[in-house]
């Protein structure tokens, strides 16, 4: 039995402890949010943050969780809110298909927790693990200059 | 863990109108009639009314029946509708329709939605307009010559009086559609909508998570299924030992798929398939498989042999499709010639999300969600793998986690629909990326040759091209090596004004499921024909934009049958080639790139290239600097468009720095390999594609104003990327790339 709190909600997960957290949010929590793009940490799609760090859900057994704080993109912002990143996501019209959007955002939600005014060169390094095959970088990149503004 | 409603009743089809709601388009307006308004010589495309709605609260329903992949046009389509019915588009709610021949082709790509929608959505929101019209002007008994919609109401200016959408609905339901040629349509200086941005009617969803994908679809009930498909194309499941992959905790079944004979069409692949209670057992027990695979003749199949194989194939005379004056008289005239062979290799779409869908059999009939670009196509193939009527397979229709051709086939979706069957219940079935990877309808590698004689100006006075790639054809005709219309993509439609000229196509043999991806042949065909003009413009010393607008020649109208392929029409007299509007693209990305003013040289340097597609007139020029190890990084990136009308100004640039980044991955990177018939690709790490510190670092997009029909906008930004960032590496270090992806050809 492994226990952990997701967005805020204390869990419990008596399956398969190798089980990806991915696969537990999406088929057995249906926290869809959270998406799958590769199965072994190349597309960040499937991003959460445990703690305060963005990490992979789709290579993170559920036996690494036991106490952890898990949130994902259904609890990024309180409810009826928005993250600053959402809104300057919204501003900058940056979602084409959207798919890979919750990934980026949570990743990028752990750089402006780290780094108030991130450069060009900071985003890029931070963002580098998470594809977009619509090609949306230059308004993620925009968006979170944006956002990290707004946080001031 | 509880069973909630599959998919939201209001986002998918079961949207209900109110009983006295107003539904325009029980009607089919005839095509004919269409054509008459619209243009008297375009062609009697069938065009239904049954796009929109209005509820008795003046809600307005909108019928997305195209599919959202990343383009916007769940949101574009709808606003030429909301445009002309003269609606308040906050009222509007855009309802996905689900998979039905009456609204026309559904099939999501060609980059054609707009252009093939744009007057069927004028018709549909004028002809509820002028309904309400007549519904006011009959209450107040006045002309209706005295009435106007404004805003979601008729108002009465005369008396002051106004009446609001909702009020007039059910009077409006009782009147006859009017026909169309009777339809005034609004002037395009009082557009509210049509020009202007209008943020996507996703917006919310995609940044919180609530957006609906294939991937996300639930039916109460479902179980999950991975499937082991045969490895090379037509071998099939000689031995199966499923013993543990039984065993594996949340495996409830392994059931054999029936395998597929050719020609492959949309069918399911076949293999063994592991049904378990949720994806990890599924992919686990798949893992747990002993599965035996018979021999096939494509096992033959190695890329490194094929390609040989392809550019010697385009070193011999082939199937002439074009012939003007005659090239092999002037090449035998001894004067100077230059020739090229290039190379492009096999290509995967790999959408970030990758295929899924969920399917139900129940009493013979089949409900499914699927991201898909094409639900009829899902009702056929299903239909047909089931043997039952494509009218009882319901086909909703999730957003696309990306398409890029990939989901117009819905062999996944039947995969989905043939399990339920054989397991008695609703399946999900979701592709890894493995998966996704080894079983695409891949992008053929290609070869070209060209050569072409020189003239004391240094323009060529002949010119030979030759292509050779498996076509798509091959999906249906397993025999087919000629590429039909996809020779016409970039290839005989080259707009070069030249007295000699001869376009071919040589033969290749399919070893592969062959499928088209995001601007298809345009992609191997653009790059030859453009990198080739830099190489000569190279020889003739040429300033670049200078040389290719001399070759473009004077402005014309290109009247294809006149110069050398008899019996070509264009489809649409609104869309011929009109060789000034690719004129003006070249001019206006020299000047907003200030191409005038760029040196190339000491490892930095600025390509050009220009291609029309999918009627769109697309010039680009591409900033590179190639650093000491060899590696190519995009500082900046120009692309002018002219592409029409433009619908959602932001949507159509966001397509353009989308297909600037997609071009970029096939240009460095992007290579599927075979060895034995077997895909040697299997991820990102062995296919990448573009990351943000590998993309472009700005693209700018410049739109050319125009009132002209609309074109394509999701394709055309692709193919002239490639071969202006290798012009641009060209300038920068005198290497000339003659194989696409440029991958470590540059290495020292």
């Amino acid at each position: 039995m492994i226990s952990l709190t997701i967005n805020g909600v204390r869990r419990s997960f008596d399956g398969d402890p190798s089980m990806p957290l991915l696969w537990v949010l999406r088929d057995r929590l249906e926290l869809t949010g959270t998406k799958f793009g590769c199965g072994v940490g190349l597309c960040g799609a499937c991003t959460v943050h445990v703690g305060s760090e963005a990490t992979r859900s789709c290579v993170t057994p559920m036996s690494a969780l036991e106490g952890k704080v898990v949130t994902t993109i259904e609890g990024l912002a309180a409810p009826g809110r928005e993250h600053p990143l959402q809104s300057a996501w919204k501003d900058h019209h940056v979602a084409q298909c959207g798919y890979c959007q919750s990934g980026q955002i949570m990743q990028a939600a752990t750089l402006l927790a780290a780094a108030p005014r991130p450069s060009d060169a900071d985003i890029d390094a931070h963002m580098a693990g998470n594809l977009c095959r619509c090609g949306t970088y230059q308004r993620i990149r925009a968006a979170i200059k944006d956002a990290a503004g707004r946080r001031r | 863990m509880s069973a909630r409603t599959a998919v939201s009743r209001r986002t998918f089809l079961g949207y209900s109108f109110s009983a006295s709601a107003f539904v325009l388009g029980t009607k089919l307006v005839p095509g004919e009639a269409i054509a008459q308004i619209v243009s008297p010589t375009s062609p009697p495309v069938w065009q239904p009314g049954v796009y929109l709605g209005i509820d008795v609260d003046g809600t307005v329903a909108i019928i997305a029946h195209r599919s959202e992949m990343g383009s916007g046009i769940r949101t574009s389509l709808p606003m030429v509708v909301a445009e002309e019915l003269e609606a308040d588009w906050a009222r509007v709610r855009i309802v996905q329709a689900i998979g039905d021949p009456k609204y026309g082709s559904q099939n999501t790509d060609g980059s054609c939605s707009m252009k093939d929608f744009y007057d069927a959505m004028r018709i549909a929101g004028a002809s509820a307009r002028t309904m309400l019209e007549q519904a006011a002007a009959g209450s107040w008994k006045v002309p209706v010559a005295e009435v106007t919609a404004r805003d979601h109401a008729v108002v009465h200016e005369r008396t002051g009086r106004s009446l609001p959408y909702g009020t007039l609905v059910e009077s409006a339901a009782k009147l006859s559609v009017p026909p169309p040629q009777s339809l005034r349509f609004k002037a395009p200086e009082s557009y509210r909508l049509i020009g202007k941005t209008v943020g996507i009617t996703d917006l919310d969803d995609l940044v919180s998570s609530k957006g609906t994908f294939g991937i996300d679809a639930r039916i109460p009930g479902m179980v999950y299924a991975a499937v082991a498909r045969p490895p090379v194309l037509g071998s099939k499941l000689a031995r199966v030992d499923d013993a543990a992959a039984r065993r594996v905790a949340g495996v409830q079944n392994v059931v054999r798929l029936q395998e597929a004979n050719p020609p492959y069409e949309f069918k399911a692949l076949g293999g063994a398939a592991v049904i378990a209670s949720d994806t990890w057992s599924a992919l686990q027990g798949r893992k747990a498989l002993k599965v035996d695979w018979t021999d096939s003749p494509h096992a033959v199949f190695e890329s490194a042999a094929f390609k040989k194989q392809l550019l010697g194939t385009v070193s011999a005379p082939a199937r002439a499709l074009r012939t003007v004056g005659d090239v092999d008289k002037m090449f035998a005239a001894g004067g100077p010639t230059h020739e090229a062979s290039y190379y492009t290799a096999m290509l995967a779409h790999a959408p970030m999300e990758p295929p899924a869908a969920v399917a139900e059999f129940r009493d013979g009939k089949v409900v499914t969600w699927a991201a898909t670009q094409n639900p009829q196509a899902v009702q056929e193939a299903v239909a047909s793998a089931l043997g039952i009527k494509k009218e009882d397979v319901t086909c909703h229709v999730t957003l696309l986690g990306g398409g890029f051709g990939r989901k117009s086939k819905p062999d996944y979706v039947v995969e989905a629909a043939m399990l339920s069957k054989e397991v008695g219940r609703p399946v999900k079935i979701v592709w890894s990326r493995e998966d996704d990877l080894q079983f695409d309808y891949f992008h053929a590698p290609a070869a070209q040759y060209l050569k072409a004689a020189i003239g004391q100006d240094g323009l060529p006075t002949a010119l030979l091209m030759r292509t050779a790639f498996p076509p798509i054809g091959s999906l249906w005709n397993a025999e087919e090596q000629y590429g039909g219309w996809q020779a016409n993509q970039g290839w005989t439609d080259i707009p070069y004004r030249l007295a000699n000229l001869r376009v071919e196509n040589a033969p290749a043999p399919a070893h592969t499921r062959v499928g088209w991806l995001r601007s298809v042949a345009n992609i191997h065909h653009a790059y030859a024909v453009q990198t080739f003009t830099d190489e000569l413009a190279a020889l003739a010393q040429a300033e670049r934009v200078d040389y290719l607008l001399k070759l473009i020649g004077e402005p014309r109208v290109i009247d294809f049958a006149a110069e050398g392929m008899p019996g070509r029409k264009p489809d649409d007299p609104r869309h011929s080639f009109d060789t000034a509007r690719l004129r003006h693209v070249t001019e206006l990305v020299a000047e907003k790139s200030g191409w005038a003013r760029k040196k190339s040289g000491a490892r930095r340097g600025f390509g050009l290239a220009a291609h029309w597609s999918f009627l769109s007139y697309i010039a680009a020029v591409v900033e590179v600097e190639v650093d000491e190890r060899g590696d190519v990084t995009i500082p900046r990136v120009d692309i002018a468009v002219d592409a029409g009308t433009i619908v959602n100004p932001d949507r159509v640039v966001s397509q353009f720095e989308g297909a600037a980044v997609f071009g970029t991955s096939l240009a460095l990177m992007g290579q599927m390999t075979a060895i034995g018939g077997r895909i040697q690709q299997s991820n990102f790490d062995s296919y990448p594609v573009a990351r943000i510190n590998q993309a472009p670092r700005e693209t700018h997009v410049h739109i050319v104003p125009s009132s002209a029909a609309p074109a394509g906008v999701g394709e055309p930004g692709v193919p002239p990327m490639a071969p202006a960032i290798c012009n641009a590496v060209f300038a920068a270090t005198g290497h000339r790339i003659r194989e696409l992806p440029i991958a470590a050809q540059l290495r020292t």
